[in-house]
């Protein structure tokens, strides 16, 4: 595995250097490195000028690198003291002693006295859990704190009180990494940055004397416009009416109506309820009330709807977890390009292996998916080359609607812009298609019209010139069209 | 012939039980030379090879039907009991068509239907653990082992507790080390058991439903999403899995020369073993009834290199135990390996 090459990086006491990069460009590879979780194949770690040899987590730790990730490493059934003195227990007599005057002292730097050391760590709030997991890199007398994506699962107060708390830390003259993808949260917290891609580090500087823009450029490696290709074709008449379709908790009553050869993006927030929409509508999630029209043709009911029938009535599912729903890992690529039509390359039930064989390596060629050859398990591909095996069975199987949920997640830039071309050249060719992604710059890049999603609502779908990324925020974090004070 | 690509990339991993066997085979040999020079000439000779071939029919058959089960993410722990009730079911048909007692009114007829019993009663079985375990959504480990429960009490119950003794006719001949009529060199059963695998060697490999095999066994949730059947694929994967075990109950029932429902205690577990040393993932989505037919194969094998040593029957246990541990080992560290690319 390659996904370092060649990063050089240097992190300075009382500063927060931020780490930034697309998904796969090496960030959390090169975490792992720092924490002794990977060991280098070359290279070297100094820490106040002499050298470090990072062989394990326990070694990164005593020497004073303490890892917050994006998902919390608490143990809910402890309480706050028993979590942050974990591993660091003192004894006497083979009996605890208690250490909660260092912990209080570690909360109280963090202007959180408010928690108290003997509660439980499940009845706190999951900001609350990332400030006890702060605090024990305190007192574990930390000297350079790593934060993997701490924002991903807070809301805005909560940020706000986690840059005070980081603020604080640098203060102290602790070193800070912080690594996001959120160039407005880098632009508030961050003093200096390097940008990571593929595997190298490609630029660094001052926080203060860069704009998102160079930012944005460096970590792409090309310019926006190039990056995502505009629509250049008309859409058609209506191919799907959704009537108020309401899932279980999501979506809350969703209708919308989606032309041939259109691209539609639905935009929103994590817990919008997006990717539960795609699922309602392609018979995954259950829906409690609601419809589809095809065609113009008459409302069917979508409770008790099933993939099967969805894929039978012309519609197709991209997931967005290839892992665990999209491609069945260990077995070949021709058996996942054909498993969703695999009528086209079987007769009375028995396979036919040449024809499937032949199916598979036009579309590798199409799709240009990098393999050594069509029988190699799909696990032996990268992310990119999955995506485009999980892409190559929907064009096999020649649905009209597609759902593509997050259709580029954690995949290489090169293979992003593939996918982006492809989707023009499958929208141009007659399919209608609805991109959802959590990632505005791509969809108002790639589709006609954008919708955005917040609390389980759909906004009205407008073209996507019309909106701008204000708007589509603003409508995502509080359902509204227009600030309050502008509508008086 | 064209290969499955499923496969394909993996025949490495179909030669090495065969590889195993052929070790397992050597290693005998080596210590019967050493310790047991007299018995060497027997552990060598034909008569031993068909006696191992034939002993491995019961557990081989099973084999077929649990690599089907296995290789879908699933497991069937009745496959023992299944086989009692219908090496029973199988001896009580036999019974009811000999009147009085009398062998000659059991005839052709008789006999086939004495085996189409057994494996209606194996399919029945077999049906049932699919059917709850996918309607009623409890997994299949808790299903068959309330079934292994069930089926054995239901053998115990039909056979009065006792063996189900019948008159003598030709079905019991076809687990006979020297098969009558003689050309045909090895007992009827190891050449049902032929016939099976490839049979099943064809379904998984040729067939659509093949394809469904692995691909439920790989990711359920990639199944459901490319629209596959799933209930419908795993009762059926189960109740052919549960025929297998009524023939392997019938082929019981010929070694035997009765039905026993006391029989095949705890033979799921050879049979699950077999798989798994035959190169079947306990995860899913891999494995191969020629692998496991020599998973089958190494592991009369052991039982009977291990009687040529004269090595104490509590011996024989403990070292097939370690076998098990040691191919679960086996899968476990391929599987770790995969996930690592």
């Amino acid at each position: 595995m390659l996904a370092l090459r060649g990063v050089s990086l240097d992190i300075r006491a009382g500063e927060v250097l931020a780490l930034i990069g697309e998904n796969g460009a090496g960030k959390s590879t090169l975490m792992k490195v720092l924490s002794g979780a990977h060991q280098p194949d070359s290279g070297s770690v100094e820490m106040e000028g002499r050298p470090l040899a990072l062989t394990s987590p326990s070694v990164a730790r005593r020497a004073g690198i303490a890892m917050i990730y994006q998902e919390l490493t608490l143990a809910p059934h402890l309480s706050v003291e028993e979590n942050m003195t974990l591993g660091m227990e003192r004894t006497r007599f083979g009996f605890l002693r208690s250490q909660t005057q260092k912990v209080e002292a570690a909360l109280q730097l963090l202007e959180a006295e408010d928690i108290l050391s003997s509660r439980k760590v499940r009845s706190l709030t999951i900001a609350r859990q990332q400030i006890v997991e702060i605090a024990r890199a305190i007192v574990s007398e930390a000297r350079v704190v790593i934060m993997d994506e701490p924002t991903s699962s807070l809301s805005g107060d909560d940020k706000q009180a986690l840059f005070r708390v980081i603020r604080k830390l640098r203060d102290e003259g602790l070193a800070i990494v912080y690594i996001s993808h959120f160039l407005d949260e880098i632009d508030e917290i961050a003093d200096r940055y390097t940008v990571l891609r593929d595997g190298e580090s490609v630029g660094q500087g001052l926080v203060a004397e860069s704009t998102p823009e160079s930012l944005v450029e460096q970590m792409i490696g090309r310019t926006i416009d190039e990056m995502y290709p505009r629509p250049d074709h008309d859409t058609g008449e209506v191919v799907l009416a959704v009537k108020t379709v309401h899932g279980t908790a999501l979506p809350r009553g969703v209708s919308f109506d989606l032309q041939g050869r259109e691209i539609l993006g639905i935009f929103g927030l994590v817990g919008a309820g997006r990717t539960e929409l795609a699922r309602c509508l392609f018979g995954l999630d259950p829906v409690v009330s609601g419809g589809i029209e095809l065609n113009g043709g008459a409302e069917m009911n979508l409770s008790g709807f099933q993939p099967i029938k969805a894929l039978t009535g012309g519609l197709d599912y991209l997931s967005e977890n290839r892992k665990d729903e999209g491609l069945a890992q260990n077995l070949s690529i021709a058996a996942n390009t054909t498993l969703s039509a695999i009528r086209k390359t079987s007769r009375l039930g028995f396979l036919q292996l040449e024809e499937e064989k032949a199916t598979a390596d036009r579309l590798a060629k199409k799709l240009d998916i990098r393999c050594a050859n069509t029988s190699q398990p799909v696990s032996a591909l990268s992310g990119g080359n999955q995506q485009k095996v999980a892409l190559a069975r929907m064009i096999h199987h020649d649905s009209d609607i597609f759902f593509m949920d997050e259709p580029t997640r954690g995949i290489d830039v090169g293979s992003k812009h593939e996918i982006y071309e492809l989707i023009h050249s499958m929208a141009a060719g007659g399919k209608s298609i609805i991109v959802v992604s959590s990632y505005l710059p791509e969809l108002l890049g790639i589709c006609h019209n954008i919708a955005v999603m917040h609390r389980g609502s759909l906004s009205k779908k407008r073209p996507a010139e019309e909106w701008s990324e204000q708007e589509i925020l603003l409508f995502a974090t509080t359902g509204k069209h227009q600030p309050s004070s502008v509508a008086q | 012939m064209p290969t499955l690509p499923a496969l394909s990339s993996n025949w490495k991993s179909l030669l090495l039980p065969f590889i195993g066997l052929l070790f397992v085979f050597g290693l005998f040999t080596a210590l019967i030379y050493a310790f047991e020079p007299d018995n060497l000439s027997a552990f060598l000779s034909s008569r031993n090879a068909k006696t191992v071939i034939t002993q491995t029919v019961i557990v081989g058959i099973g084999a077929l039907g649990m690599t089907m089960v296995i290789t879908s993410g699933g497991i069937d722990l009745s496959a023992g009991s299944t086989i009692a009730l219908s090496s029973v079911a199988c001896a009580l048909t036999i019974n009811a068509f000999a009147s009085g007692g009398d062998p000659a009114t059991i005839g052709a007829l008789g006999m086939a239907a004495a085996a189409l019993v057994a494996m209606a009663t194996g399919a029945a079985t077999g049906a049932f653990n699919g059917s709850v375990s996918c309607l009623l959504k409890i997994p299949p480990f808790i299903v068959t082992l309330g079934t292994m429960l069930i089926a054995r009490g239901a053998a115990e119950g039909i056979a009065k507790q006792s063996q189900v003794r019948t008159p003598e006719n030709a079905l019991q001949n076809f687990m006979q080390r020297k098969p009558d009529p003689e050309w045909l060199f090895l007992a009827p059963g190891v050449w049902i058991t032929l016939a099976l695998l490839i049979g099943v060697g064809i379904t998984m490999r040729y067939t659509v439903f093949g394809r469904y095999i692995y691909a439920l066994g790989s990711n359920e949730s990639t199944a459901r999403l490319c629209g596959i059947p799933i209930a419908r694929t795993r009762i059926l994967i189960y109740t052919l899995c549960g025929t297998l075990m009524g023939i392997s109950g019938v082929m019981s029932y010929a070694f035997l020369g009765s039905g026993d429902p006391t029989t095949a205690v705890a033979k799921e577990l050879d049979i699950i073993a077999a798989v798994v040393i035959g190169g079947g993932s306990l995860s899913g989505g891999q494995g191969s009834p020629i692998g496991s037919i020599a998973g089958a194969l190494i592991m009369t094998l052991l039982v009977s290199g291990c009687s040529m040593l004269n090595v104490p029957d509590y011996s024989q246990k403990i070292i097939i135990g370690f076998i098990i541990i040691g191919a679960v080992a086996v899968d476990t560290w391929k599987t770790r390996r995969q996930a690592a690319g």
